[in-house]
C-alpha cells in the first residue's frame, strides 16, 4: 500500500522533473518568460490519448507528442519571440485561453469538458512504469546538462543577460530563441505524454492556471537557470504539496490554500535566497 | 578604405539625430569621433553596427554595403564594438564571456587578459567585477571576435585615471599591431594623444575632419564645445 503510493507519487515527480527543467529551458537559461508552458505539455498529453485511443501504437503516439508540442512552439515562436520581455509573456498566457477553449469545444477531437478516458497503459506494472519514467527523464536530464555546458547553450545564457550583446558578437538571437522554445516544447510534450498515459485520463484542466502556478513554484523555488536546482524544487514542493493532504479544509478550498502555501514558500525562500535555492540569476 | 559612411540621416520623431553625416576611418588608423553631448555620436555607431536602422544613406565596410543588415550579420561581416555603458553577460563567467566571441582556448583567453590588465580567474563571474574592469572584460570581447573593425564607444568613462592609462596603452598597441580604430570619447587629451584622424560632430551633422592638431585650433570646434 505504502509501496503502491510511493510507486505513483515518484512516477509524477519524473514528468514534473521533465516539465519543470524544459520551462528553466526557456525561463532560466534563455530568459524566455514563457507562461504558456502548460500548453504544450496539454498538446502532447492530448497527442497521445486520442492516438493511443484511436489504437497507434503507444511508442508512435509519445514521440509524436513531444513533436507535435514542439512543432507549434516553435511555430509560435517564430512569431512572438521578437517580442521583448513581459510581452512575450503576455502573448504566451493568452495561448493557455486559446487552448483552454479549443479543447472545451472541439468536441469531435477532445470530447470537450468531458475529457479522454481509457487512456491506455504504457506499462501496466506501476513499478515498471515508473522506472520507464524515470528513464525518460534521465534522459533529459542527459541532453539538457549537455546542451547547456555546450557552445549553444552558452549562446542561450549570453542572449539572457543581454541580447544586444550577443548579436554584436555575431549570434543570430532570433534563431537561438526559437531554438529554445523548441527543444523546451518538445519536453513540455513528453512530459504530457508521460501524464496522460500515468492517470489514463486527460481533460481541459491540464491547462489550468492553477497547474502552472505549481511548475513555475517548483522552478523558482529550486533556482532558475540550474538543472540541479530543478530537481530540487520538483521534489521539495512535491514533498510539501503531499503533506497539505494531512491538512483538514473543505475540499472546495483545497486548490486555493495550496497556491497560497506555495506562495508563502516561494517568498520565504526568496527572502533567504534571492535567486532560489541553487539558482544562478536574479529571479 | 575600411568603413565608408555617406550622407547617414537619423530622425527620431521629429529630432534629427544624425543629419547627413559623411567620412571615412581610413585602414590601419585610430579615427576618433567627438562633439558635444547629443551630437549624434553614439546614434551614429548604433547606425553602422545595425542596432538602428538609418533613415537613409549608405555604409560599406571593406567596400561592401552593410546598412541594411540585420546586427549579427554586420558582426560577421567584420565590425566588433563596445557600449557606453557596459554590456558584460553578467551572469556569466569571464572565460564563458569570450567563449561567445570566439571559441579559443584558455590559454589565449588568459594572455588577452592580460593584455588587457584584467588580471583576474577566469571563473570569476562578470557581475562581481568592477565597473572599471567590466568595461576592459567588454573590450577584451571585442578583441576577441574576429573583426577588421573596433568601434569603442567612450572606453574612458567612468573609469580610474589608472585603467585610462592603461587603456591609452593597449590602444597605441593595437594601433601598432595594425589595427583599425574607430573611437567615441570626451577626454580631449586622450582623443589628440592617440588619434590619427577626428571626426568632429555638432548637431547631428558633420563639423570638421582633419588632424587632431588641426582640429585642436578650430574656431568652429571651439565654439560648439565652448559656445560663442
Amino acid at each position: 500500500m505504502i509501496l503502491d503510493y510511493f510507486v505513483i507519487l515518484m512516477t509524477s515527480l519524473a514528468f514534473y522533473t521533465i516539465l519543470v527543467l524544459a520551462l528553466n529551458l526557456a525561463v532560466g537559461f534563455t530568459g524566455l518568460i514563457n507562461l504558456g508552458h502548460m500548453v504544450f505539455f496539454g498538446i502532447g498529453a492530448y497527442t497521445s490519448a486520442i492516438l493511443t485511443t484511436h489504437g497507434i501504437p503507444w511508442y508512435f503516439a509519445f514521440i509524436l507528442a513531444g513533436l507535435l508540442a514542439s512543432v507549434l512552439g516553435t511555430l509560435i515562436a517564430a512569431i512572438t519571440v521578437r517580442l521583448k520581455g513581459e510581452y512575450f509573456a503576455m502573448v504566451t498566457l493568452g495561448l493557455v485561453f486559446i487552448a483552454t477553449a479549443i479543447s472545451r469545444n472541439w468536441i469531435s477531437l477532445t470530447r470537450g469538458a468531458l475529457g479522454i478516458p481509457g487512456v491506455p497503459d504504457i506499462i501496466r506494472d506501476n513499478f515498471y512504469y515508473m522506472i520507464f519514467s524515470w528513464a525518460v527523464a534521465g534522459l533529459c536530464i542527459l541532453f539538457l546538462y549537455k546542451l547547456t555546458n555546450s557552445e549553444t547553450g552558452k549562446v542561450l545564457q549570453a542572449i539572457r543577460d543581454d541580447e544586444t550583446a550577443a548579436a554584436i558578437l555575431g549570434k543570430n538571437t532570433y534563431f537561438y530563441k526559437v531554438l529554445s522554445i523548441a527543444i523546451s516544447t518538445f519536453f513540455a510534450g513528453i512530459a504530457g505524454s508521460l501524464f496522460a498515459h500515468h492517470i489514463n485520463f486527460v481533460d481541459p484542466s491540464v491547462f489550468d492556471l492553477e497547474f502552472f502556478i505549481f511548475v513555475i513554484s517548483m522552478l523558482i523555488a529550486g533556482g532558475l537557470a540550474s538543472l540541479k536546482g530543478s530537481i530540487v524544487g520538483v521534489f521539495g514542493l512535491s514533498i510539501v504539496s503531499e503533506a497539505m493532504r494531512y491538512i483538514v479544509v473543505s475540499p472546495s478550498l483545497i486548490g486555493a490554500v495550496r497556491d497560497i502555501v506555495y506562495v508563502v514558500i516561494l517568498i520565504i525562500i526568496l527572502i533567504y535566497k534571492p535567486k532560489g535555492i541553487f539558482g544562478k540569476v536574479d529571479v | 578604405m575600411m568603413l565608408s559612411v555617406k550622407n547617414i540621416s537619423k530622425n527620431f520623431g521629429g529630432i534629427k539625430a544624425v543629419d547627413g553625416c559623411s567620412f571615412e576611418v581610413k585602414e590601419n588608423t585610430i579615427t576618433s569621433l567627438i562633439g558635444p553631448n547629443g551630437a549624434g555620436k553614439t546614434t551614429l555607431f548604433n547606425v553602422i553596427s545595425g542596432l538602428t536602422a538609418p533613415d537613409s544613406g549608405t555604409i560599406k565596410l571593406l567596400n561592401k554595403k552593410i546598412n541594411n543588415l540585420p546586427p549579427y550579420k554586420i558582426a560577421q561581416a567584420g565590425i566588433s564594438r563596445t557600449f557606453q555603458l557596459t554590456k558584460v553577460f553578467k551572469n556569466m563567467s569571464i572565460k564563458d564571456n569570450l567563449l561567445i566571441a570566439n571559441n579559443t582556448g584558455e590559454d589565449k583567453m588568459k594572455k588577452l587578459l592580460e593584455s588587457v590588465y584584467l588580471q583576474k580567474p577566469l571563473n570569476t563571474t562578470a557581475s562581481e567585477l568592477s565597473y572599471g574592469q567590466q568595461r576592459l572584460l567588454e573590450l577584451a570581447r571585442a578583441l576577441l571576435k574576429p573583426h577588421s573593425l573596433l568601434m569603442l564607444d567612450e572606453p574612458t568613462a567612468g573609469v580610474n585615471p589608472r585603467i585610462r592609462q592603461e587603456l591609452k596603452s593597449i590602444l597605441k598597441r593595437l594601433r601598432k599591431d595594425g589595427k583599425t580604430i574607430l573611437l567615441i570619447e570626451h577626454d580631449m587629451d586622450f582623443v589628440m594623444d592617440i588619434s590619427d584622424f577626428v571626426v568632429v560632430l555638432n548637431e547631428g551633422k558633420v563639423l570638421k575632419i582633419g588632424k587632431p592638431k588641426d582640429i585642436a585650433k578650430d574656431k568652429r570646434v571651439l565654439e560648439a564645445y565652448l559656445g560663442k
